[in-house]
């Protein structure tokens, strides 16, 4: 042991003495009178024009390693002048630094942005900007989404002509639909909720496939869609929206902004849309569309202190929302309940508040808080025919975030609690559903960025649910770009509900259909939780062709449930509601291409596949109604802005649905007999709009502009109280083309 | 024991004497000129063990740092900029690592910015 210590010292002594000679050592002392040693601590030593430089330590002194290569040796400090050395070889240097009048270097403070970029995600998110949102100028976000592939818009029912959106082969209930991050149609608004934001409140929506993140909760199964409502800050203070079309639609939107202060703003938003005209151009009795009326009021309070570094938000919305559907010659005051003619009312009063509170450590750009709360109250009361159906939703949701990093910012963390409760009250006919929903949670979120290559996102929450029990979920995502302009992602995940049965499959009121509930005795309806896995992959290639960008993408997923409340339309004279028995799964592919093919024109084609299979009590069928194949195309056409700001704009979009199949309807009387399938239609949307300044655009477009309508959409529509009655088995528009107009003026 | 004491007392007078902050903010100035150089100044300086964010600003070719004093000096981080072959004003990078940097990112050709492209 002794001989191995000698031989050590001995080594380390060469190493200090080979090092010494290959060094140049000093001091750094800041010039006085008295010629005394006060070492410059901080002060910068490096050769001239070359990679090699120190930094004196607290007491002046540095060690530079000495190359032939170079011999000009910089000593500069702020506020002293820099003096160059002339050194040709290993020696001992003390040197004095003189103070100089001017600052040579100046600290400049850079504002903080407002916010942070991230470069690459590692999840796979589309974001609509509000240029995009204006090519389909209808009229809420439910029609956001026309002009995007990653969602695709359904029919709810022949009544309402409500559109249900699906990504991934997968309805809306699937979805995490979150506004600004706050969860928003779930529950008692799963059906209409979308329509109850209106368009020309949304700043830009981000639509994430596949698992989300754990930080907004444990229920998105095939993705979320988040929006960003306009802010008064940044909203312009006066916008006028008018909107009508030939169905007698008209809609009327004004938003005020004002800045009180540097750091207050606020916000009112007004809404309203009516339609008193009936319509019924297939000539079935029933209205096409709804008559209807909503008032929308939204006060927005905006706070922010760049200084101090907070943020915060206050949101406070009424609305108040009246359709009546069914045969044009019903009167709701003399024919409700009763047998003259068949109708439906359709009543919704909602109430949200939400608070947003932000902090970022003024000299931690890295690290903030963040608190959101909001509470909400949902009333719908309606009856469709003899079938009643009210529900009261009231919510609280509220989540606390931590974000900060591990060493340095490639390495981030997200860590927090959720607190959510929801209240259910259900009058289904006669029974009464009550219900209350309690869970709290804790989450962490770990995401990994090397800057280039990789990065990934890792999260684990964990839930206690009065009705879901106690639960973890993960989720996972990863993205790896293996060259220029390429992009590899995939992830997997999680995800978790309890189905509100009734109100996700509202249409069923309006049929004639019997009401089964198979449950097991399960803690939500009878039945048992929903709980799902999804994991998927995608690529990204950007290219340039013609010396215009375009790119190329390719993604396919999977869901697959382990539990569902699987909603069997397999019986034409019920709806029948049982724990899952089997197996259920969506794959969904999409293959999508853009480029700019001619300067200005913009084109986006899009091939989608779903095979969306369930265990029914007639066998594993392809999910009813949703199309195996579809086709998307979409053209947009911008002229270059001129100085004023005029321009014309023109889009055209194309979609193409494949095949669907229709729920059996083989043991209806045989006029009433759908078949197995029906085949596929193209739809076709257009708009122009002419800029005149910055200040006012009018468009004109058209939905639906060859008028590809479903022949029968409600079945037996001559016999409403008779046993075939059935207005859910829509696949096609109930409503031909449509013209529509509007304006947009902004000051 | 009033030794050690002492001792402490001497550690705590040195600590606040140096004031080596745990999250110093700093700025300083590195050539580039293109979001590609962004990436690779912002990596190398975040490579640099104590560095805990990096921002490069493309117009103004400022690098803002919030650094750990106790673990790292500006020098160490220039050393590690000007190896991945990107110019600061007290070191230069070799002309090997210059060399090796993408085609578009040759700022000591041309300086102007190019942010747009890349």
């Amino acid at each position: 042991m002794k001989k191995h210590f000698g031989l050590l010292i001995i080594t380390l002594t060469s190493v200090f003495c080979s090092i010494a000679q290959e060094k140049v050592e000093g001091m750094v002392m800041e010039a006085n009178d008295a010629g005394k040693h006060i070492g410059l601590q901080g002060a910068n030593v490096y050769w001239l024009n070359s990679p090699i430089g120190t930094i004196t330590d607290e007491k002046g002194l540095f060690s530079i390693p000495f190359s032939n290569a170079y011999n000009k040796l910089v000593i500069s400090y702020v506020g002293f002048q820099a003096d160059t050395l002339t050194i040709n070889g290993p020696k001992m240097v003390h040197h004095w630094l003189k103070p100089s009048n001017q600052l040579d270097e100046v600290v400049i403070q850079q504002e903080r942005e407002a916010v942070q970029k991230t470069y690459f995600t590692s999840q796979n998110v589309v974001t609509i900007n509000s240029a995009e949102l204006l090519k389909a100028a209808c009229c809420n976000l439910s029609e956001s989404f026309e002009t995007n592939p990653a969602i695709d818009v359904n029919f709810n029912d022949a009544l309402t002509g409500t559109k249900q959106i699906q990504m991934l082969g997968l309805t809306s209930p699937y979805l995490l639909i979150t506004q600004e991050n706050i969860p928003m149609v779930r529950g008692a608004s799963q059906t209409y909720g979308l329509t109850f934001t209106p368009g020309t409140w949304i700043e830009s929506i981000q639509i994430t496939k596949g698992a989300g993140s754990v930080v907004n909760g444990f229920e998105s199964i095939s993705g979320q869609i988040n929006t960003e409502l306009v802010k008064p800050l940044t909203d312009t203070p006066i916008f006028v929206n008018g909107y009508a079309n030939l169905n007698g639609r008209l809609e009327l939107n004004t938003h005020f902004n004002y800045k009180l202060s540097d750091r207050w703003s606020t916000g009112l938003y007004l809404h309203g849309n009516q339609r008193t005209v009936e319509v019924d151009m297939n000539d079935d009795d029933f209205l096409d569309v709804p008559l209807a009326n909503q008032i929308n009021i939204q006060n927005r309070w905006q706070y922010q202190n760049p200084e101090k570094g907070w943020v915060s938000f206050v949101n406070l919305r009424f609305l108040n929302d009246e359709k009546q559907v069914g045969q044009t010659n019903f009167n709701p005051d003399t024919g409700r309940f009763t047998t003259n003619a068949w109708g439906s009312e359709i009543d919704t009063q909602r109430f949200d508040s939400s608070l947003k509170l932000g902090y970022v450590f003024p000299n931690l750009p890295f690290q903030s808080f963040g608190f959101q709360a909001a509470y909400s109250n949902h009333q719908q009361d309606s009856y469709y025919g003899f079938n009643v159906y009210d529900i009261d939703h009231e919510s609280i949701y509220s989540n606390l975030i931590f974000n900060s990093i591990i060493g340095n910012t490639q390495h981030k963390f997200k860590t927090g609690l959720t607190f959510a409760y929801d209240g259910y009250n259900e009058l289904v006919n006669d029974a009464n559903f009550v219900r209350s929903d309690r869970s709290a949670g804790a989450f962490f979120e770990y995401s990994y960025d090397n800057l280039e290559k990789v990065s990934l996102t890792a999260g684990l929450r964990f839930d206690t649910h009065n009705r879901l029990g106690n639960f973890f979920t993960p989720r996972f995502h990863i993205r790896y770009t293996p060259w220029e302009l390429g992009s590899l992602r995939g992830s997997f995940g999680i995800g978790r509900r309890a189905a509100n049965i009734f109100a996700e499959n509202q249409q069923l009121f309006g049929s004639s259909r019997t009401i089964q509930l198979l449950g097991n005795g399960g803690d939500i309806y009878g039945f048992d939780a929903e709980r799902a896995i999804n994991f998927g992959v995608s690529f990204l290639q950007g290219f340039t062709l013609f010396d215009r960008p375009g790119n190329f993408s390719i993604d396919f997923y999977r869901t697959d449930f382990e539990n569902q409340v699987v909603v069997d339309w397999e019986n034409p004279r019920a709806v029948v509601f049982s724990n899952l028995e089997g197996e259920s799964y969506a794959n969904s592919l999409q293959i999508e291409l853009n480029h700019e093919i001619v300067p200005n024109l913009d084109l986006r084609t899009a091939y989608k596949f779903y095979d969306v299979k369930t265990q029914y009590q007639t066998g594993l069928l392809q999910r009813p109604l949703v199309a195996r194949n579809r086709f998307f195309a979409n053209l947009g056409y911008e002229t270059k802005t001129k100085e004023n700001g005029s321009q014309w704009r023109l889009d055209y979009t194309l979609h193409a649905v494949g095949e669907q199949r229709l729920p059996n309807t083989s043991t209806n009387p045989v006029p009433l007999q759908l078949g197995d399938f029906v085949d596929g239609y193209t739809l076709m949307n257009a708009q122009v709009t002419k800029v005149f300044s910055n200040k006012f655009e009018v468009y004109v477009g058209g939905e639906n502009l060859t008028a590809v309508t479903q022949p029968n959409p409600i079945l037996d529509a001559g016999n409403p109280f008779g046993p075939n009655f059935d207005t859910t088995i829509v696949y096609a528009p109930i409503l031909g083309r449509m013209v529509y107009l509007g304006f947009r003026f902004k000051s | 024991m009033k030794k050690n004491v002492i001792v402490a007392l001497f550690l705590l007078i040195g600590t606040i004497g140096f004031a080596q902050e745990k999250n110093k903010k700093m700025t300083f100035e590195v050539d580039g000129r293109c979001e590609m150089c962004k990436m690779r100044i912002e990596k190398a300086a975040l490579g640099v063990p104590g560095v805990k964010f990096a921002d490069w600003d493309i117009p103004s070719h400022q690098l803002s740092l919030i650094v750990d004093e106790r673990k790292t000096n500006p020098m160490e981080i220039k050393t590690a900029l000007v190896a991945v072959g990107h110019d600061t004003k007290e070191l230069k990078a070799t002309q090997e690592a210059y060399d090796n940097i993408h085609a578009c990112c040759k700022y000591r050709e041309d300086d102007t910015d190019d942010n747009k492209k890349h």
